[in-house]
């Protein structure tokens, strides 16, 4: 039972880092209907940034504040160099552009911070354990870490819903032609969403970056996650990437944890040593076919434009 | 667009189609070339091409004809090089037992996978598509029977009796050229049939297709087991010709190299694929020679590939003949 609340946090945390990742892709989807594979990259840089900060300031949380401001201000950049030409074409070049993007920028890390990888060492304080239940004992930074996600999206509803930026986003993402006949700067709009989207990438990845060690391509795999997150979310819908991405990292984790143990106990010892591991990292996928099926446009859909 | 019933009415010697006369060619010739120079390298470098190019064929089967823009399609490059890998493991050598059970496997993970992901269009095709394929990529991890993460090495070639030996470098080069030529044909009969030409009415307007009272679900699933199918045939002779499987082969970065393989050469044109695999294959490994980082040029290259030559490498060459 301990094990299974340890378990259940672990996977809230994975669902808040691919909150992270799937809002910003979610976001940029939403407004530009852009397809951004290279958010991976973002998360990428976010976690090398932050490893070589917090080094040369010696201090875990200023390297971290820096990696923030170093990330949104690539993010900026790339739109205005890159990503800005491909509006308008279609989803295909998307792909094949920020495909091209994946490949630089992995090469690029490659050249600056050599193929070794880094690390990032917690302070000490969050080394600890903390009692979250009687008698369940939890590490205090990814405590830290589903607290700061959730205040960062508590921040972002704000920002969206309740300030003029996002009545602006909104806006924009439901008609762009009138928004920028209104006089207001659409370019300028969309390359601040696009660098929150990339602060958003480069946050998450900072964030891990202590758990796994910083490398090369490590945003690929869970960009990939971030992907199904949005698919069963509804793409275009924060709620709903919020609500998939917690579902998602639960299942997930959750299925790692059990299934194989459950198929070892209800179906035979070997089934669950065999074939226990390639369901379980089946699950995810099943599910968002079963949303395929049932709700193709995920569970909550973006409004009609 | 339709640059292949275009060149019927033109005569047939445009800069495209000599270009496409000479390469195949030079592809004809490499092995004799290489067996003078005695250089085995090359030979499996474009042992290597003229497998991926098929895989850029059926690719391009369901992206450049019939819109299916497929992201996950290096899953079936894996699929059918894992059902030969493991009919090998558990001894069965032969390559009448293997290939079929190969094409069958990759069909059907088509047919469900096409059945699910085309009830969607557009970005969510292409998530959906990769997704299940990276779904492929950690069953083949989970495999610990067969290599798990690292892979298996498979110690026997398919087996084709007496006369047919897959080892010989320079045999294997010849099947798999007349298998890409033979797929070509495939696809070229197949995209100005009365079925191909549903397809890709459904490209253009699925709706009208469907009110003029084609199924186009059927003819549109139909169409990507065919693509899986012909890509698992590829996957076949990639694990021949590496004796090697490993999940790796099914990473989406391959996925994305079938992609850019396609559009480098021409969507939608019945041989650009296959110049587009020439040609990218060939770029990596030239850029290879001259910097470990060949991701910085060759990023920023796709890039505007994606911005600018939507034609591709056949597009280009068409344009000549106008311009």
């Amino acid at each position: 039972m301990l094990y299974f609340i340890e378990q259940c946090l672990n996977g809230i945390q994975l669902g808040m880092l691919l909150f992270l990742l799937a809002a910003g892709l979610t976001l940029i989807f939403g407004i530009m209907d852009m397809v951004n594979l290279a958010h991976g990259s973002l998360y990428m840089i976010g976690a090398f940034f932050a490893a070589t900060f917090a080094e040369w300031t010696g201090s875990f949380v200023a390297g971290a504040a820096l990696a923030l401001i170093a990330t949104l201000l690539v993010g900026m950049v790339l739109e205005v160099v890159a990503i800005r030409r491909l509006y308008g074409h279609d989803h295909l070049d998307h792909v094949l552009g920020t495909f091209g993007l994946i490949l630089f920028f992995n090469d690029l890390v490659r050249w600056i911070w050599g193929p070794a990888g880094m690390t990032l060492p917690l302070p000490s304080e969050m080394l600890t354990a903390v009692q979250v239940l009687p008698g369940v004992y939890y590490p205090a930074y990814r405590l830290v870490i589903i607290g700061a996600t959730l205040v960062v999206a508590l921040l972002l509803y704000v920002l969206v819903m309740r300030t003029r930026i996002g009545m602006l986003i909104r806006a924009g993402a439901s008609n762009r032609e009138m928004v920028g006949a209104l006089g207001v700067n659409i370019k300028l709009l969309y390359t601040l969403v696009f660098g929150l989207g990339a602060a958003l990438a480069g946050f998450a990845g900072l964030m891990q970056a202590p758990i796994l060690t910083v490398q090369i391509g490590m945003g690929e795999n869970i960009l990939i996650l971030a992907f199904v997150v949005i698919i069963i979310g509804g793409i275009g819908s924060i709620r709903g990437a919020f609500v998939a991405a917690i579902i998602v990292g639960l299942i997930d984790t959750i299925g790692r944890a059990f299934l194989p143990d459950l198929m070892r106990t209800f179906v035979s010892y070997s089934a669950g040593s065999s074939a226990g591991p390639a369901l379980s990292s089946m699950m995810i996928y099943m599910l968002m076919a079963v949303v395929l099926v049932f709700r193709p446009e995920g569970l909550f859909p973006a409004a009609k434009r | 667009m339709m640059s292949s019933s275009m060149s019927r009415s033109v005569p047939w010697l445009t800069p495209r189609n000599t270009f496409v006369a000479a390469l195949l060619v030079v592809l004809a010739l490499l092995p004799v070339y290489c067996a003078i120079i005695g250089n085995t390298f090359l030979l499996s470098l474009f042992t290597r091409i003229l497998i991926l190019a098929m895989a850029a064929v059926s690719l391009n089967l369901i992206m450049g004809f019939g819109g299916m823009v497929s992201f996950g399609h290096a899953a079936y490059l894996g699929i059918g090089g894992y059902a030969f890998g493991i009919l090998a493991k558990e001894g069965f050598t032969s390559g009448l037992i293997q290939w079929p059970v190969a094409l069958l496997v990759c069909g059907l993970f088509a047919l469900v996978v096409g059945a699910l992901c085309l009830r969607t269009r557009g970005v969510y095709f292409i998530m959906i598509t990769l997704a299940f394929a990276q779904m492929a990529y950690y069953i083949a991890i989970a495999l610990d029977r067969y290599g798990g993460d690292d892979g298996m090495t498979i110690y026997k070639r398919s087996q084709f009796g007496d006369w047919v030996n897959l080892s010989n470098k320079t045999f294997f080069y010849y099947l798999c050229f007349a298998l890409l030529l033979g797929i070509v044909y495939l696809v070229w009969r197949l995209v100005n049939s009365r079925f191909g030409m549903v397809i890709q009415g459904a490209r253009s307007n699925e709706r009208r297709m469907r009110a003029i009272g084609f199924p186009t679900f059927r003819y549109k699933l139909t169409c990507f087991v065919i693509s899986g199918m012909i890509c698992g045939l590829s996957g076949v002779l990639l694990a021949n010709h590496t004796d090697f499987i490993n999940p790796s082969v099914m990473s989406w970065i391959r996925s994305g190299d079938l992609m850019v393989m396609a559009v480098l050469g021409g969507m939608g044109t019945v041989f650009g694929p296959v110049i587009g695999a020439v040609a990218f294959l060939l770029l990596e490994e030239v850029l290879s020679r001259f910097t470990e980082f060949q991701g910085i040029i060759l990023g920023p290259m796709l890039l505007a590939v994606a911005l600018c030559a939507r034609g591709g490498i056949d597009g280009i060459l068409t344009g000549l003949r106008r311009g």
